[in-house]
């Protein structure tokens, strides 16, 4: 049984003559472990679907499930606590919070852990070291380049431990040297088991992938292997 | 790394809005602190000055009879037949259960008698406790002694005596130590002599015709004095006069009304304030709250974050609050009370209550922000960005 299914997932906003529909009856599946791009061109559904698959974004139709949890029968609070505890978030643009500092910010999803603070942040610095950040610890968002705020975020997706990593453009504001460390810290936590979804329309940044989901106005057309 | 954490980074970040926060509920807490203490530091210089006013509380003799005097004018009726009432009986007074109410007491005997061939009334009264009754009286001359008289200035003017001068009352000589000067009131007309002599010149001896009392009320209704000394002297009619303690009580309650109703208005204002700013503030922090909800803060942490911010807010302007408050009545009083009477000492209640009042304002006027951040849709809050 795979991980993660989508079974005729549609989403669409609005109503009447002004119905957008963003997804359309979407079907697949992504096994454990496994590292999928979503590409497409703007506008195509990808971070409605990212969304979708995110627990933020009730489909229209159709059913979700991770690992065997049908993540939209879920009560509100409920799905924020899976989200918590299955999937960490790469955002493009890094969204950190400002005023806390670089091991503050990884710390935030242990925020609300029962767990002493002594703990949540040895954790944190464990993450920091694994995205190569040891020793900028307390310095502020501010205080650090794009290349390092997206390593931030992805320690800060790691920090609890998830097994499904969402990175939506994790390169769209970096240079393609950083493109190419983010790509290859990406694909490391890939290799020691965390599944990984990740919006793209970049071809080189997809090809980290091993396997491309297509999307084209709100339908899949492709699942081509890497 | 916890919601406290947050709460407090974020308002260190955003000191400006934190500041102005702050201002409006302090202000809004000091000036209820600053209304209320002066409100109780004037009560209590009033209280103090009425006091000195003279009595509240009459004694006199029971009688069946009506009253025939209206404004001075006798027109005949029961003076002559006044009972008396025992002089002992009103050193009950000093046990009733608000006896450390009652500033003083001052008994009078009162009878007619002859004096150079006019009829006067003479009234018999401690001249200690008098001062206390009627601080207003001055004499020119001595407060007599056993064989002195103090004279009303138009008793002294009719009968043609100054001080000095000898006068025989019932075939008593005495002299006149003092007179009293113009007071506008009855004891014009009258000639003062210490209570026992004046019970042993009119054989009224250890009786009195009635007595003055001046309570303090500022603690106690004047009706449950009037009860309590109306129980230990039962052969006494004892009267508040009303218009006196009332018209203090009235205008001191009119005077807390409105200083309450101001106070309410600015409390509203500065709730306002903090409503207003949150709001902006929440709105400010679209993408923060995204991300939080995204990573899995429940809408509850959300809401814990906000009430936190106005809670650290609100009990720093409490203290703030307090702290102003005091220091503006300290300056209210001194610029307002000319005599130096008020003063105003720190109230454990009031800091209490200044605090109470500052956190629940500054939480209550944060709930809808609060509630709005919570029900933030982490998914529209992100790509709303």
């Amino acid at each position: 049984m795979s991980y993660i299914k989508a079974e005729g997932l549609s989403k669409q906003y609005g109503s009447g003559d002004a119905t957008v529909l963003a997804i359309h009856n979407m079907d697949f599946t992504v096994e454990s472990g496994e590292f999928v791009s979503i590409m497409g061109e703007s506008g195509a559904g990808k971070s409605t679907l990212l969304s979708i698959v995110g627990a933020m974004n009730p489909p229209s139709s159709g059913k979700f499930v991770v690992d065997g949890i049908d993540v939209y029968r879920l009560g509100s609070e409920k799905r924020t606590d899976f989200r918590r505890e299955f999937i960490g978030f790469v955002f493009q643009s890094f969204h950190l919070v400002p005023y806390l500092t670089v091991v503050e910010n990884v710390m935030l999803p242990l925020t609300t852990v029962k767990m002493s603070k002594k703990k949540k942040r040895v954790l944190a610095e464990e993450a920091l070291d694994q995205v190569g950040l040891a020793g900028k610890e307390d310095r502020l968002p501010s205080q650090i380049s794009g290349g390092e705020k997206e390593r931030v975020a992805i320690a800060r997706a790691i920090v609890n431990d998830p097994p499904v990593i969402l990175a939506d453009e994790p390169t769209g504001n970096l240079d393609s040297s950083t493109t190419r460390e983010i790509m290859g810290l990406l694909q490391r936590l890939n290799r020691e088991g965390t599944t990984i979804l990740m919006v793209t329309h970049s071809q080189d940044c997809a090809a980290y992938a091993e396997r491309i989901l297509q999307v084209s106005d709100g339908r899949l057309i492709g699942k081509d292997e890497s | 790394m916890n919601l406290r954490d947050i709460a407090f980074k974020n308002l260190l970040r955003r000191k400006a809005k934190a500041l102005f926060v702050l201002a409006g509920l302090a202000i809004g807490v000091s000036t209820v602190v600053a209304l209320i203490s002066f409100v109780d530091a004037m009560t209590e210089n009033i209280n103090h000055k009425l006091e000195k006013y003279g009595a509240n509380i009459l004694i006199v003799p029971k009688t069946e009879n009506l009253s025939l005097t209206y404004g001075g004018l006798s027109l005949g009726g029961v003076s002559f037949e006044m009972q008396e009432i025992r002089e002992q009986d009103l050193s009950k007074i000093q046990s009733i259960k608000n006896s450390a109410n009652v500033a003083g007491l001052g008994p009078m005997v009162f009878g007619v008698v002859n004096v150079e061939g006019n009829k006067v009334l003479l009234a018999g009264i401690d001249f200690k406790a008098n001062w206390i009754l009627k601080p207003w009286w001055k004499v020119d001359g001595t407060i007599p002694g056993e064989k002195g008289v103090v004279l009303g200035s138009e008793t002294a003017a009719v009968l043609g005596l100054n001080q000095g001068s000898p006068v025989t009352i019932k075939g008593r000589q005495l002299i006149v130590s003092g007179v009293l000067k113009p007071t506008g009131s009855q004891d014009d007309q009258l000639i003062f002599m210490p209570l026992e002599t004046a019970q042993t010149v009119l054989n009224k001896e250890g009786l009195v015709s009635m007595a003055e009392v001046a309570a303090l009320c500022k603690d106690c209704p004047i009706e449950a004095m009037v009860k309590q000394i109306s129980d230990v002297v039962p052969g006494a009619k004892v009267m508040a006069i009303q218009q006196v303690v009332k018209s203090r009580m009235e205008a001191l309650a009119q005077f807390k009304k409105f200083s309450y109703g101001v106070s309410i208005v600015v409390v509203l204002v500065g709730s306002l304030v903090v409503l207003v700013t949150m709001m902006g503030s929440v709105r400010e922090r679209t993408e923060e709250i995204g991300i939080f909800r995204a990573i899995g803060f429940r809408k509850s942490h959300v809401f814990g974050i906000v009430l936190l911010e106005a809670g650290f807010i609100s009990a720093a302007a409490g203290i703030i609050g307090y702290i102003a408050g005091f220091a503006v009545t300290k300056g209210a009083i001194h610029f307002f009370s000319e005599s130096g009477g008020a003063s105003i000492h720190p109230n454990l209640e009031l800091i209490g209550g200044s605090f109470v009042l500052a956190v629940l304002v500054g939480l209550m006027a944060s709930v809808y922000p609060a509630y709005l951040a919570s029900r933030m849709d982490p998914n529209q809050a992100l790509n709303a960005i």
